[in-house]
């Protein structure tokens, strides 16, 4: 099995360097793409390769690349989405500190494909482990002439600087980060105008998570049917991980498309002694809840949408036997509540709301019509009532609580209904 | 607002070579201010005022984006700063009881400092680490699957330092 994006990446939790990420075809996918390939080539391939965004919202990577104007000289800009800060996701921390270079040869063949002169990675502000080797990184990758002034001897030319956060979740979604790293608060920005258009300072912008840009130097080096080839149902490898009351807790590359049982039972080691699986959260805190029965689904876009929840950052969180559900989804929607950026009225006084009237029933000071309440918060907080996912994400581990898991909020109520 | 201070000229180079990376130096807000925190530990109304000069931001706004991130310290805080993740993966694996046990040792709450200057104590969303929950961050360097063994050793072993 094929794992390029985690190739190099040593269990010891060292570093790879310049002359080790070179021996393994290191940089080979850019010299290719500014020596034999034109932008409107490159972004081709992408399209071509299949490859969706891996941040959580799954937006194919090509066709978010192909709406930036190209027709007219004007300034661009790449931003690496490195703000990793979904409960429950550990993927992007791993590709930085394992192999920094990936990261930087994918975000100078992204800016050359859009022609954009200079690249930001967003860092958030605890990354300290990464910030280190990612600096460390650019530095050789400057000394060597894939950063800077006429890369490889080319006409193209990218200034790429790391900046770091200081820790808020909504910096995550794209157009709060970009009023961010624009030095403000980190508030979402009404769409349209979409980044691409219209984002950094006002120009052309592309934002790409962390993993979905270490695809990219191997869909060019390999080519686009290898890139295919290694999904079983969508293309490409994926970063799975699991966390919770299993054996070996952990993060591993696989097939797009492994199945969640292969994920959980092999690679994780199944449930620790004495603990059940219940239920998890397939691609981290802002997805709904999937059960036992949906094992066998094939982690990919499509079939963990139809199973009615979301592939999201494809890290799961395991729910055991032993964990109250009620609880846990307090715990994420405690997080949501602080974590909302205050811009939108359903999200800023829902979610406190929302928190409150869980807590109210997990101390059995719940009454009869709060499920209710909470039910119809999951409509308001829902897509199309704020300016960005954040609100409707937190939405989406209580609403299919609400559903699979009824009668443990039920039981918290002063007389259960079903008493 | 409260009289600036002046930040040495090592530091005016350091949030200028920052700023320098952005079309407008405000970009570097957040990098200056952590600047600030790096050698005055927090940001004091002073630090605010000069920064927001340095960055040709008003202190007004400047504070706007102190107040928005977690990391930014507008009160005092102690030599180390410990951040206890309190998210999903880690409250399932004790991190309630680790935060429990790091109060009692260090004798303070949440949001408090110890009255010799050296702990405060603050909550954290998740840290990326989820899969060696529970984990803290103790100022920047991360610590991974604190049980109350690990943090009786780890508390004794940084007392050292």
């Amino acid at each position: 099995m094929e794992r390029p994006l985690t190739q190099n990446i040593k269990s010891d939790g060292s570093t790879t360097l310049l002359p080790d990420y070179l021996k393994t075809g290191g940089y080979q996918g850019l010299r290719k793409a500014i020596r034999e390939y034109t932008p409107a080539e490159i972004q081709q391939w992408v399209k071509d390769s299949g490859l969706r965004g891996r941040g959580g919202a799954g937006f194919p990577t090509g066709m978010k690349w192909s709406f930036v104007p190209m027709n007219m000289p004007q300034t661009k800009y790449l931003v690496v989405n490195g703000d990793e800060m979904e409960p429950g996701t550990f993927k992007d921390r791993w590709l930085m500190e394992g192999d920094p270079h990936q990261l930087i040869e994918g975000a100078v063949i992204a800016a050359y494909a859009i022609q954009a002169g200079t690249a930001y990675v967003f860092l958030r502000g605890e990354y300290h482990l990464a910030a280190e080797r990612m600096r460390a990184a650019i530095a050789e990758a400057y000394e060597n002439h894939y950063l800077g002034e006429n890369i490889l001897g080319s006409d193209f030319s990218l200034e790429l600087h790391l900046h770091s956060s200081a820790g808020r979740y909504i910096c995550g979604e794209e157009t709060a980060l970009l009023n961010s790293l624009e030095g403000k608060r980190a508030t979402p920005r009404s769409k349209p105008p979409f980044p691409q258009v219209a984002g950094l300072w006002g120009k052309p912008t592309i934002v790409n998570n962390v993993e979905t840009l270490c695809n990219i130097p191997h869909i060019i080096h390999h080519g686009v049917e290898w890139y295919r080839c290694l999904g079983l149902t969508d293309a490409g490898t994926k970063i799975y991980g699991v966390s919770g009351r299993v054996r070996r807790p952990g993060a591993w590359e696989l097939p797009l498309g492994t199945t969640a049982r292969e994920i959980i039972a092999e690679q994780a080691g199944g449930m620790k002694e004495g603990y059940r699986l219940r239920g998890f959260l397939p691609g981290g805190a802002s997805t709904d809840f999937l059960l036992p029965e949906h094992l066998d689904v094939p982690m990919d876009y499509a079939s963990v949408g139809k199973a009615g929840s979301r592939l999201g950052t494809g890290t799961m969180i395991i729910l055991d036997d032993k964990t109250c559900p009620v609880r846990m989804v307090l715990n994420l929607e405690r997080f949501f509540a602080q974590e909302s950026c205050g811009w939108c009225t359903p999200c800023r006084d829902g979610l406190p709301w929302v928190a409150k009237l869980l807590e109210d029933l997990v101390k059995g000071r719940g009454r009869q019509e709060d499920l209710a309440i909470l039910e119809r918060m999951c409509s308001f907080l829902g897509p199309g009532n704020t300016f960005c996912a954040l609100a409707p994400g937190a939405m989406e581990p209580l609403q299919s609580a609400l559903k699979h898991f009824r009668a443990d909020f039920e039981n918290y109520l002063p007389e259960p209904i079903h008493g | 607002m409260k009289r600036s201070i002046s930040f040495s000229q090592a530091e005016i180079d350091e949030i200028r070579e920052m700023a320098a990376h952005y079309p407008d130096k405000s970009a570097a807000s957040i990098e200056t201010l952590k600047l600030v925190q790096k050698y005055h530990r927090w940001v004091s109304d002073e630090a605010l005022v000069a920064a927001a000069d340095l960055l040709d931001m008003s202190p007004a706004e400047l504070d706007g984006v102190a107040t928005f991130y977690n990391l930014i310290y507008r009160r005092p805080v102690g030599r180390q700063v410990v951040h206890c993740c309190n998210s999903v993966s880690c409250w399932m694996l004790g991190a309630e009881e680790t935060l429990e046990t790091i109060s009692a040792k260090l004798g303070i709450g949440l949001g408090e400092t110890t009255a010799d200057g050296e702990y405060t104590l603050l909550p954290i969303v998740c840290l990326g680490a989820c899969d060696k929950a529970p984990v803290l961050m103790i100022n920047d360097q991360t610590y991974f699957n604190v049980d109350r063994d690990r943090l009786n050793e780890l508390l004794e072993s940084r007392e050292e330092i």
